[in-house]
């Protein structure tokens, strides 16, 4: 079997994907698995790089791995009030792993499903050359009206989230 | 791949600068034993009272928000920016009023206070 560079380089990403997302389930302290999700976010833009996706990997760090990481991590430190060493425990409660048992059950049949009945043609063409043009001659004219709404969700988020924050601070 | 290449040499560069020149400092200092004052966080020069492991104030979870929502407009604006010169003027407006559904965001927080610092 030859394995050349490429799949080399999946093959290590996958795997350092998968493995932090293991730490984020297994450590103990829910900071560490908040940066172990950090290096997960970090394995998937790498893997977006591998397949010439650049600007969706450029996006995957700078969205993911830069700003959905911080909030999870401010999330983290506003709730916690407890030893840190004990924040990411496996549930004690029977209901709880049995939903968590049935859930993944479902996401990985799910996966395993589409996986299974998709016919993957043999070769694919690249998209040619010029992927950011092709982007944005989309983003900004079939999808235009996407592209506000995104700006409209992005302006409610932040809306919301100061009502709820000055609320508890007003109590 | 010859472009991703240069970026991995990048890469592996840029990670082992700093790990040479921590193993250097550590191979030329001199190495008395631990204490435990030694051992404490550096913050500033002051020593660290009670717990560091504590809850955050609401407002940096709010600074975070407002980046975010900024941060994810950069993703939008990054391919408009980097084909300006192909688009129109019709491109023109609908990322003004991309950047001004964001800029009442802004708006809005200043009006609240939530980047206020007390």
């Amino acid at each position: 079997m030859d394995i050349s560079l490429a799949d080399l380089a999946f093959i290590i990403l996958a795997g350092f994907t998968l493995l932090t997302a293991l730490g984020v389930v297994l450590f103990k302290n829910i900071v560490h698995s908040a940066i172990m999700l950090v290096f997960s976010f970090l394995g998937v833009a790498g893997i977006y790089f591998t397949m010439h996706a650049g600007f969706l990997g450029l996006v995957q760090i700078l969205v993911y791995a830069g700003a959905i990481s911080v909030l999870i991590i401010f999330a983290i430190m506003l709730v916690m009030n407890q030893d840190p060493e004990k924040t990411n425990l496996p549930s004690p409660n029977i209901p709880n792993i049995m939903a968590g048992t049935y859930l993944t059950i479902l996401l990985v049949g799910a996966l395993v499903g589409s996986i299974w009945f998709t016919s993957f043609p043999e070769k694919v063409a690249p998209v040619s050359g010029d992927e950011l043009g092709l982007l944005t001659g989309l983003m900004l004219g079939d999808y235009v009206i996407p592209l506000e709404l995104a700006a409209l969700l992005l302006l409610v988020a932040v809306v919301g989230a100061i009502i709820l924050a000055r609320g508890a601070e007003h109590k | 791949m010859s472009d991703y290449a240069t970026i991995g040499v990048f890469l592996l560069l840029t990670m082992a600068f700093p790990i040479a020149a921590m193993a250097a400092s550590w191979m030329f200092r001199p190495k008395p034993k631990s204490s435990e004052d030694k051992m404490l966080p550096y913050e500033c020069g002051v020593d660290t009272k009670g717990k560091t492991w504590i809850r955050f104030r609401v407002s940096y979870f709010l600074y975070a928000l407002v980046f975010l929502a900024f941060d994810v407009g950069v993703v939008f604006l990054f391919p408009w920016a980097a084909k300006f010169k192909f688009l129109g003027i019709y491109a023109f407006a609908a990322m003004l009023i991309f950047i001004s559904l964001l800029l009442i965001g802004l708006w809005y927080a200043w009006k609240e206070g939530a980047l206020e610092w007390y």
